[in-house]
């Protein structure tokens, strides 16, 4: 057995020998998710699975292992995620301190920094909020206002946020300030500050989906201190390159946002043919729906294959810089579309916003989600002007 | 398995993409289509692909060939679309050999040799209508001496003209839709009782009507067993299908490139025209999905050759992607070309005529559409 093997059947052993059994049913909403943080709130086995998997450094498996990750190689990693998910087993912690602070500090982050921030991360002990977005400033991002003023040993935030992720539940923000007026992208900063700090206010904004998992984020004279003691600085990277650490971060969030299309394994027209009846030769007796079941069906599993190879080549350095921008946009495109079929198919049943039968509107309600995914982290006009400045070389206007 | 080309398969493609723009590009394709020979490709150029080693990708080593596999016949094929280079490598080296290799040892040491050695061409006899349906398959092979008798017609049987031997998929038994009763030949095409008529398409391949008139065979011209020869027609589609959408691949990759060149250097108003938003949203969706479309036509060639179960359903994904994305980039390379876009000095006509082609080859988008559905159940 090679040595890939011999992990895959440890890994397996272990994962349904410690797995608690609550955290291998299937995601149904939000509540199912595990963000851990200060102010957990925790389903049964959420917490003992998220400890669990800290404890191994798998709740963020590729990270090394002094910043509490697991140490593991890239085919390890998708060794551990393949064995995951065949055993249906949910992931033990989602943040976006593994997912874009992380990265950003892994890349530019000093070793004090590393060592201070990346473990509370892995252990799900501090949950993390993006400051991005202000009112005026979405597409056009580096039009950002909010300033950081130096006062010798802190920093005086002043603004507003928009579109911050769970700012309401997040103990501390990662932030874009300005610190210098004078430049548009070598004036800004990337902060990071406590949530509970004197001045931070936040808003959850209603959405059409009824859901207010966006806040508006406010700052009057925040003090932000320069250090955190032992040469830890709260700037990422240099004052006034924190554009760099945006745009490196941008990437890592429109692959996640891209996800692999289908958000969930089963073709569309299988579970639909079984909840809607079938004609005498077995087909979706819909002929239309059948047909874009169909067409879903053949690009959700491209997609997937684009995905694995938009991951094998990210990896190995051989895919284009500003490819996570095509992903994106293909990505979020493919998953509107299929929650409108999903929308379709279930009729006026999943009309319903609140009955029990309907699960208080859950099919509406994230059909409606999937409409920001276009829109959050870079609209689709921006992924393609992107693609076609970046990728295909094409002049400017 | 990563899923992008190794070392190996990266040579390949360089050594491939080399021949291809040098001997068989596109003013190549233009001197044959406008000498308007009866066969329709080079032979010189056929018995380069043979020197090159192409014809024996899929041949094993014991037998001498490259033993190699899906992938690499894929990157070959990628650089015919690309290039609209004309050959039978498609028919001959990658379905053809896959039949052959879904049969007896006997049969290929008769054919191999040939094929290595680019003398000899294989056309597949399957079509019997203007779609693609090999489950409605109706012409008779009856039992015939020690042999059968063939009786019957075929049409769409590309390069069929030129072939020496054709794989015909005829039933020994049952009735069209029945799984079992099919059976594969191997058919000499100067057989009494054969005759072939050429027609020339649109987009200046060469293509069989094929009537068999009591054409007599051996039982050793059957290729796997009587009656079970759905299993090797499988297998010979699998390879075609999944070829045939790395050539798509490359029509549309071809065309692509074509046409943002020609946005880059045209200027209307004053302006270079590709530096209009109207034009940079609708390349870089295309740029999109055939960067979808490639991912998927490699996985479905790794998943060949891994033997994975369910190769057969990503061969389908892979052969309905790459048309749909082909079509889109032919449709879209002649409108932003415009005018000269309708006009035979230009290239990007030929290649919106090469993708139509192609996407009738083993079944077109529709068709492996509905058999994604089917292989879901539903």
């Amino acid at each position: 057995m090679s040595d890939l093997e011999s992990f895959r059947a440890e890994t397996a052993a272990w994962l349904e020998a410690n797995c608690p059994p609550e955290m291998r049913q299937p995601v149904v909403d939000e509540s199912d998710i595990c963000w851990g943080g200060k102010n957990p709130t925790f389903k049964p086995g959420q917490k003992e699975w998220m400890d669990k998997m800290a404890a191994k450094g798998w709740t963020v498996p590729d990270w090394p292992k002094e910043y509490g990750g697991g140490g593991l190689s890239r085919a390890e990693t998708k060794v551990l995620l393949q064995e995951m998910g065949r055993l249906k087993i949910r992931s033990p912690l989602s943040s976006f301190g593994i997912w874009m602070l992380g990265p950003a500090l892994l890349h530019f982050g000093t070793e004090e920094q590393k060592l201070h921030f990346l473990p509370p991360i892995a252990r799900g002990e501090v949950r993390w909020c993006q400051g991005y977005s202000e009112p005026g400033s979405g597409s056009d991002l580096a039009s950002l206002q909010t300033s950081a003023e130096d006062k010798g040993d802190h920093y005086l935030i002043n603004g507003q946020k928009i579109w911050t992720s769970y700012a309401d539940k997040a103990d501390w923000i990662f932030c874009l300030t300005r610190t210098d007026k004078s430049s548009k992208h070598k004036g800004i900063s990337f902060m990071l500050f406590d949530m509970m700090s004197k001045g931070v206010e936040t808003k959850p904004i209603v959405l059409i989906s009824g859901q207010s998992a966006f806040c508006e984020t406010f700052f009057a004279d925040v003090e932000v201190p320069k250090s955190y003691g032992d040469g830890v600085s709260s700037v990422v990277g240099e004052v006034n390159r924190g554009w760099d650490v945006a745009k490196y971060l941008l990437g890592h969030e429109r692959s996640m946002i891209s996800g692999d299309g289908s958000s969930g394994a089963t073709s569309l027209g299988s579970k639909f043919a079984d909840q809607y009846g079938r004609d005498e030769m077995g087909r979706l007796d819909d002929p239309m729906l059948r047909a874009q079941m169909a067409d879903m069906d053949i690009d959700v599993l491209a997609f997937r294959a684009m995905a694995e190879r938009f991951g094998d080549t990210f990896k190995a350095n051989l895919c284009h810089p500003a490819q996570p921008n095509m992903m994106k946009y293909a990505g979020t495109e493919i998953n509107k579309r299929r929650h409108e079929l999903i929308m379709s198919a279930g009729g006026s049943e999943v009309l319903e916003w609140e009955s029990d039968a309907s699960n208080g509107g859950l099919t509406a309600r994230g059909w409606l989600r999937t409409k920001a995914n276009s829109i959050e982290g870079g609209t689709s006009e921006v992924m393609l002007n992107v693609v076609s400045k970046q990728i295909l070389q094409l002049p400017n206007a | 398995m990563p899923l992008y080309l190794n070392d190996d398969q990266k040579m390949l493609q360089d050594s491939a993409a080399d021949f291809m723009k040098g001997e068989g590009n596109v003013a190549h394709f233009r001197e044959f289509r406008d000498k308007n020979c009866k066969d329709g490709f080079s032979h010189a150029l056929w018995k380069q692909f043979a020197e090159m080693g192409f014809t024996g990708i899929l041949v094993s080593e014991e037998e001498g060939g490259l033993g190699l596999g899906h992938v690499e016949a894929g990157v070959v094929l990628e650089e015919v679309g690309r290039n609209l280079t004309p050959s039978p490598f498609l028919t001959t080296a990658v379905a053809g050999v896959e039949a052959l290799n879904a049969g007896g040892k006997a049969l290929r040491e008769k054919y191999l040799p040939g094929i290595l050695s680019g003398d000899s061409v294989l056309a597949l006899a399957i079509d019997e209508g203007p779609k693609h349906r090999p489950d409605q398959i109706t012409m008779a092979a009856t039992r015939e001496g020690n042999g059968f008798k063939l009786d019957g017609k075929k049409q769409f049987v590309v390069q069929g003209g030129s072939a020496d031997t054709l794989i015909v998929a005829a039933r020994t038994s049952g009735s069209a839709g029945d799984d079992k009763g099919l059976t594969l030949f191997a058919v000499d095409t100067s057989s009494n009782g054969l005759a072939r008529d050429s027609v020339r398409l649109v987009d200046s391949a060469v293509a069989a009507h094929v009537a068999f008139d009591g054409v007599v065979v051996d039982a050793d011209a059957v290729i796997g067993e009587v009656d079970e020869g759905g299993a090797v027609l499988q297998r010979m589609l699998n390879a075609g299908r999944a070829g045939s959408a790395a050539e798509t691949l490359g029509v549309g990759a071809g065309a692509m490139d074509i046409t943002v060149d020609y946005i880059k250097g045209r200027k209307q108003f004053d302006t270079i025209i590709g530096s209009f938003q109207a034009l940079q949203h609708r390349t870089a969706h295309l740029y999109s999905e055939m960067e979808i479309a490639r991912a998927t036509v490699l996985k479905a060639q790794q998943m060949l050759d891994e033997g994975s179960s369910k190769a057969e359903m990503m061969v389908s994904v892979a052969k309905a992607k790459a048309g749909k994305t082909t079509a889109l980039s032919v449709r879209e390379g002649v409108q932003m070309h415009g005018g000269v876009g309708m006009t035979d000095e230009y290239d990007i006509g030929l290649y919106m005529k090469r993708d139509r082609a192609l996407a009738e080859f083993m079944g077109d988008a529709n068709y492996h559409t509905n058999l994604v559905a089917e292989m879901h159940g539903y």
